[in-house]
This record gives structure tokens, C-alpha cells and sequence, in this order.
């Protein structure tokens, strides 16, 4: 099987195939992560380094356990601290990490475009980990492979997507990518959040969640990104709680078996429920963790067999 | 100054709305006759222009030269040099300098400058309120005096409404033309992009195009308050078309112009995050795209401009969000606009009279036009030659265009400015 890319920027350049090869990779890796002996040594050799211009700590954690895992040699930059502050640009500091030969870039930029700037610039591959507003690939590989592990499958499902659809990479990598392999994707959100563009991508947009909720078949919640406002898109968080936080009331007018997911971290009592959110027979929050690692395992290993094989 | 009599010309002629083949005769600077066919006078220099086209020269209102403040980006020489390969014989200089030109000393220090440094006419204009700050406003009395053509804060909206209104009535009363960047400034803030699919698509932080038409509401608001003299530096959208149609037919001193940019390039031509396509206004849709196309045909927006803003390298190589607005133009004015006519979409008296015609008549000059009497300003271009646009041959200092490798037809063959060559093709 091959993985024509050189680099993992979006859920855009990827083609059904494409997602369907990393997930089936990842489902090899859920099962060796969950046995003792954890190690693999694909990556071996390969040096790895994360960058961060922007805090997170689960992303973060995720890749370099992902990374450990597969035999790389793993660093952590956070470049909020570093040389962004010294007036180094973007591109100078990937000209610079570039010259100590790297393998996998792991990048994550507060910027809409950053890391396809950045990956223009450099020679290894580049994982986008999150940029600005556009894209979060890996988050949305692995709460497909959250679905299609609970589902039994990852097409011709109802899937709603709730809350700052605007401010959100990962509704964003999920609605494309959900797309992709054909599910109906509806949107719920305050129309502040959920700009009506988004219905031109072939999504269902809903102000009311009670309704948007009916016969879904999976419920993904989203973090209210209180960081990433300018102010004044809701009047508090208790009418946002009370209008678009998932309760059991409202998932109730959801199919009987359908799923809730959230990418973390979450706000419990702003847009979830706490007892919801950790209710084992409803919420796969904790396997979407899980699904993180594998998933990101799968992603460098075959973005490193290019790596290889071009060498 | 040279007498020179051109031959074998398509004559362009704006004023007329025709295109026709014949002569040009050229003396003391200024045109003397236009016709079939002219006899040779005594002591002139004949100019064969081989059947090519001979144009009046291009004014353009709004270009950014970079000085003072920035000369590393652009310079009188350059913008000069630029301008004549581009066929542009008088550019009309913004004041979003550093400090901007919001005096008559820093005025003076501009009119040095150009005619030191510039083969073209170089017309500067002034701020309208001090440092662009939209608080207080110049001394546009004394800056009139020291030469300035018009008076504009270029991108800063002055937001607070009585400072503008004021400003208007000043204006007013010395006879100033005030140019005005339409845009409301609460929807803009922060924009890089327009809003609509492709934004959604990219995380770019947007702006309605809503916003231009509030601005330019507000605008012919005050203008029916202060019956000042008043010209959009750039229309934009669909949206603002009906709002200035209606001022027009009001009476209002009203004139519009809009960018060679937004009216040859769309907003998916920023895909890939290409920020030498970020300009101010944003890139709009392709329907707001024919739509001004539409304006400017049938004469509702008045110019066009490239609205040439020279950026270095570093202030484009970052982040789309990061990126310094704006794209050098001067050279590539000519060429972009003659993508609409072999389109098939706008005629070339029609181009003319909105790049050469309007923009002179505007700021009360007597160029724009083939007609005896007018300043010899004229630029001789043959429509048809293709090339691909290398940036690195622009004369430019900062070559920031966004039409770099791409196909264009059209190109300046020589620039004249009051009978004199200023540039010819090597």
C-alpha cells in the first residue's frame, strides 16, 4: 500500500484511500498499545521534533508518546518561549531546524496557513498538528477511527457537530473529512458560531439543537473556545449551557445508540454535561484519546516509509 | 523639447470613445494635431508607430512610493522608472508613508524628491487628518497651497463620524477633493480575507462585503450634509454599485474608482495561502468581480488605479494573517487591464478614459486626452505580444505581484511625458 504524500497538512489532500490506509495502519497499533511490551522500532533512527507556537498539552503529549512508541528520537520545542520572542520569523526558524536534519516536523501555529508555509521550506516530513483555525488532520483521523470502531462503519451516518463550528480546526478537518466518506454532517451552533457558509460544504446548518439533534447517529461536541474570541458571540455561558450544551435531555432525542465525543479539553457544564461526558455507555472522550496515539503512530509510519524510500 | 510627429498609429482616443488609425503631432510639448494623416513639418522627429496602439498616458491616484520612511521598499527612482515601463505618466502619491504627509514641510520634502528622482509627473497627495490618526485635521489650506492634489487617510477610515464631517466641510470650502477608503471599520478589523466559502474553507478571519457598502452609505450620508468633493479610492463589490448609482444620480460630487487587482483577480486566487495576493480590500468573489467590471464599462465607477503598494520579502513570508497587505502594479497595470479586453470586456477607449481620462479629469488636469492642446503624455503599447511576467525584471525595488509567472498580452513599447521619451523598450 502506498501513501502518496510527503507531508500530512490536511484532510483535503487525502482521498478516501488515503484515510481508509491510515486508519487500517492505526487499528494494528490500537492493539499494540494496549499490550505490555509497547515498542516498535519503524521509526527508528528518525529523529522527530514537535513545535508548538501555541500551548497543548494533549496534542503534544499524543505525538511524542506516538513517536517513542515507533523508535524515533524525540524533542519538544515550545516556541512561545523561544525565538519568536527574539523577532525570528516562521521561515528562519524552519531554515534552522531544517539544517539539523529532522525527519518529522510536527507543527502546530496559532496561523491559518502556517504549517503549509513551513512545509514548503523545509526537506523532512511535516504532520500539521493544528493551524489557526484551518485544519487539525490527526484529530479528525482519529475520532474517525473512534466512529468507525463503534459504529462498525465510517459512512452513511447522521453526524452532528455542535457548538463553535467558526473558531474550530476540528470541525473543520471533520467536516471535510466526514464528507469525504459520505456521511450527512449537520452543524449546530448559535448562527454567531455557525456562519451560514458553511451550508455551501454540503452540511445541514441548525440553530436549534434540539432539532438539529433528531436520529443522529453520532454527537461531537466541541470546546467553546473561550481563547479564540473577540467577545460578544454569545451572552453567557449559561444561555449557551442551557440552549447548546449536551444534556441527557437532548441526546435523548438522538438515536438510542448513538455515541458522544468531544476532543478535549472539555468545559463540563458549558457545552457537556460532566456525568455525560463520563458516562461509559454513552461517551467515547476517553477512547478518543486512546485512538489519538494509534493514529498518529499510523500517520509517521507511513509518512517515514516515503521518508525511506526516497532515500 | 523635441517636436516629434507620430505616424501609423491606433490613436486611442477616450475623450471620442474611438479607435482609429492616424497621426499625432507633438510640439513645445504639448499636442498640436490629431488627424489621418498630417504633413511632416520642418525639424520634427518622426515617430513610425508601426500600426501600434498611442495612447494619452496613464494617470494613477494611489501609489505608494516609499518615501519617506521606507525607501528600502520603493523610491522616487524606482516608482519613477517603474512607472514609465508601465505606460503610467502621472502618479498621484498616497501619505501612508512613515511619517505620513501630513504637512506642508513633509509635502515639500515629496515635491524635492520627484522631481529630483522621477522622469514622470508625480502629483503627491496629503493626509486628511494628522498621522492618519482620524482625530484632528491638516492644515489642508496651507498643505493646497504647497501642491497637494487631494487629501486621503488611505486605508484608515476616519471612524469618528464628526471629525470626517468636519474635515468634509473644510475640505469643502477650499474646493479640496477628499478620497476616502468606503469601509466600515468595526466589520474590518482584523479581516484577511472576504467572507463566504473560501474563507470558511482556509480559517481566514473575514470580513462581509457588507462592510464597503456601510462605509460608502456613511459616506454619501455626509456628503449630501457637506456637499464636499469626494472620490472612493476603490468599489469593490456588487453590494456598494447601487448606493453610488444613487448618489450619482443625486447630484452628489461623487466619483468612484476601483484596483487592477480586484478586477482581474478573485478571492480563490489566494489558494495555497499566496500572500502576495493579500490586499486591502481583500480579494472579492467572481460575481463582485464582473459586477465592478459591468461599473466600469458603463462609466459608474470613474478610474481604475493599481494602487501599487511595494512590500519587502519579510513582510510577505510569514503567516497569511501576518502579511503585510498590498501588490506592486505600476508595470503590470497596462497588462492586467488588457486581460479585459481580450476578454472582450472592456474596449480600449473605454480602458483608457478609466486609467488616463477620469483620474486627470478629476484631479483638474489637462492630460487624459489626444486633443490639441493637452500635454504631450503619451504612451505607445502594442496590446497583442504575450509574455510570462518574471517579477525579478520589474523595475520596482520590492516585487511583490501577484502575476508572477503568469501568461499576460500587452506591452508598453515607449512612454512619453510632455513630448519626451521616457522610456522605450529595449
Amino acid at each position: 500500500m502506498s501513501f502518496a504524500h510527503r507531508h500530512l497538512l490536511g484532510i483535503e489532500q487525502l482521498s478516501p484511500a488515503d484515510i481508509t490506509a491510515i486508519l487500517d495502519l492505526a487499528e494494528t497499533y490500537v492493539d499494540l498499545n494496549r499490550q505490555s511490551a509497547k515498542h516498535s522500532d519503524v521509526l527508528s533512527g528518525l529523529t522527530q521534533i514537535n513545535m508548538f507556537f501555541e500551548n497543548s498539552t494533549r496534542t503534544q503529549a499524543s505525538f511524542e508518546l506516538a513517536g517513542k512508541r515507533l523508535g524515533a528520537d524525540v524533542m519538544n520545542m515550545s516556541m512561545q518561549a523561544s525565538s519568536i520572542k527574539k523577532g525570528e520569523t516562521l521561515i528562519d526558524t524552519a531554515m534552522t531546524l531544517n539544517a539539523m536534519h529532522p525527519d518529522l516536523l510536527v507543527v502546530r501555529h496559532p496561523h491559518s496557513g502556517a504549517v503549509d508555509l513551513l512545509a514548503q521550506k523545509v526537506n523532512c516530513a511535516v504532520l500539521n498538528a493544528g493551524d489557526g483555525r484551518h485544519e487539525h488532520p490527526t484529530q479528525a483521523l482519529l475520532d474517525a477511527l473512534t466512529i468507525r470502531r463503534a459504529k462498525g462503519r465510517l459512512h452513511r451516518l447522521n453526524i452532528a457537530i455542535c457548538g463553535d463550528i467558526a473558531h474550530s480546526r476540528v470541525a473543520r478537518s471533520n467536516l471535510i473529512l466526514l464528507g469525504k466518506m459520505e456521511n450527512r454532517i449537520r452543524l449546530i451552533g448559535p448562527p454567531t458560531l455557525v456562519p451560514g457558509q458553511f451550508a455551501e460544504f454540503g452540511a445541514e446548518v441548525y440553530d436549534d439543537m434540539r432539532e438539529g439533534l433528531k436520529d443522529v447517529d453520532v454527537v461531537m461536541m466541541l470546546r467553546l473556545q473561550k481563547e479564540r474570541m473577540d467577545g460578544g458571540f454569545i451572552p453567557s455561558e449559561r444561555e449557551y449551557y442551557h440552549r447548546y450544551g449536551l444534556d441527557r435531555e437532548k441526546l435523548g432525542l438522538a438515536k438510542a445508540d448513538a455515541i458522544v465525543m468531544h476532543p478535549g479539553p472539555m468545559n463540563r457544564g458549558v457545552e457537556i454535561d460532566g456525568t455525560l461526558a463520563d458516562d461509559i455507555n454513552r461517551s467515547v472522550i476517553q477512547e478518543q484519546v486512546e485512538m489519538g496515539v494509534a493514529v498518529r503512530m499510523a500517520a509517521m509510519e507511513l509518512l517515514a516509509r516515503n521518508l525511506r524510500g526516497a532515500a | 523639447m523635441s517636436n516629434i510627429l507620430f505616424t501609423n498609429a491606433r490613436l486611442i482616443d477616450p475623450e471620442a470613445g474611438t479607435v482609429e488609425r492616424g497621426a499625432l503631432l507633438v510640439e513645445g510639448g504639448r499636442i498640436v494635431a490629431q488627424g489621418h494623416e498630417i504633413g511632416v513639418p520642418d525639424h520634427v522627429e518622426v515617430v513610425d508607430c508601426g500600426g501600434k496602439c498611442l495612447a494619452p498616458g496613464i494617470a494613477d491616484i494611489g501609489v505608494k512610493v516609499g518615501e519617506p520612511g521606507e525607501r528600502h521598499k520603493e523610491s522616487y527612482k524606482s516608482a519613477g522608472q517603474a512607472a514609465a515601463a508601465g505606460g503610467v505618466t502621472t502618479i498621484v502619491t498616497r501619505p501612508d508613508t512613515n511619517p505620513a504627509i501630513d504637512t506642508p514641510e513633509a509635502l515639500e520634502f515629496v515635491t524635492r524628491r520627484a522631481q529630483a528622482d522621477t522622469p514622470v509627473n508625480v502629483l503627491p497627495m496629503a493626509a486628511l487628518t494628522k498621522g492618519r490618526q482620524g482625530r484632528e485635521m491638516t492644515e489642508i489650506g496651507f498643505l493646497l497651497d504647497a501642491g497637494a492634489v487631494a487629501f486621503t487617510d488611505c486605508d484608515h477610515v476616519v471612524a469618528n463620524t464628526k471629525v470626517f464631517s468636519r474635515a468634509l466641510t473644510y475640505a469643502k470650502s477650499c474646493g479640496a477633493l477628499v478620497i476616502a477608503h468606503p469601509q466600515e471599520p468595526g466589520l474590518s478589523e482584523g479581516a484577511a480575507a472576504t467572507s463566504g466559502k473560501f474563507a470558511a474553507l482556509y480559517g481566514l478571519p473575514a470580513v462581509s462585503p457588507m462592510a464597503e457598502r456601510m462605509g460608502l452609505d456613511r459616506d454619501i450620508a455626509l456628503l449630501e450634509m457637506t456637499g464636499a468633493r469626494y472620490h472612493a479610492d476603490q468599489i469593490t463589490t456588487a453590494r456598494a454599485l447601487p448606493a453610488l448609482e444613487r448618489a450619482k444620480r443625486n447630484g452628489l460630487d461623487i466619483t468612484a474608482g476601483t484596483s487592477i487587482h480586484h478586477l482581474t483577480l478573485n478571492e480563490l486566487d489566494v489558494s495555497g495561502y499566496r500572500t502576495f495576493f493579500k490586499v486591502k480590500p481583500p480579494l472579492r468573489s467572481e460575481d463582485d468581480r464582473q459586477a465592478v467590471i459591468e461599473a466600469v464599462r458603463t462609466g459608474l465607477i470613474d478610474t481604475i488605479s493599481s494602487m501599487h503598494t511595494p512590500q519587502d520579502e519579510e513582510s510577505k513570508r510569514l503567516p497569511f494573517e501576518e502579511a503585510a497587505s498590498g501588490a506592486v502594479a505600476l508595470e503590470t497595470l497596462l497588462p492586467a487591464a488588457l486581460r479585459l479586453y481580450h476578454a472582450g470586456q472592456l474596449d480600449l477607449p473605454t480602458l483608457f478614459r478609466a486609467m488616463a481620462l477620469n483620474p486627470a479629469r478629476r484631479l483638474g488636469l489637462e492630460a487624459g486626452r489626444l486633443s490639441a492642446g493637452a500635454p504631450a503624455d503619451l504612451v505607445l503599447f502594442d496590446p497583442d505580444v504575450p509574455f510570462v511576467l518574471d517579477r525579478f525584471t520589474l523595475k520596482s525595488k520590492s516585487q511583490n505581484t501577484p502575476f508572477d509567472g503568469q501568461r499576460m498580452q500587452g506591452r508598453v513599447l515607449a512612454t512619453y511625458v510632455a513630448g519626451k521619451a521616457v522610456y522605450r523598450r529595449p
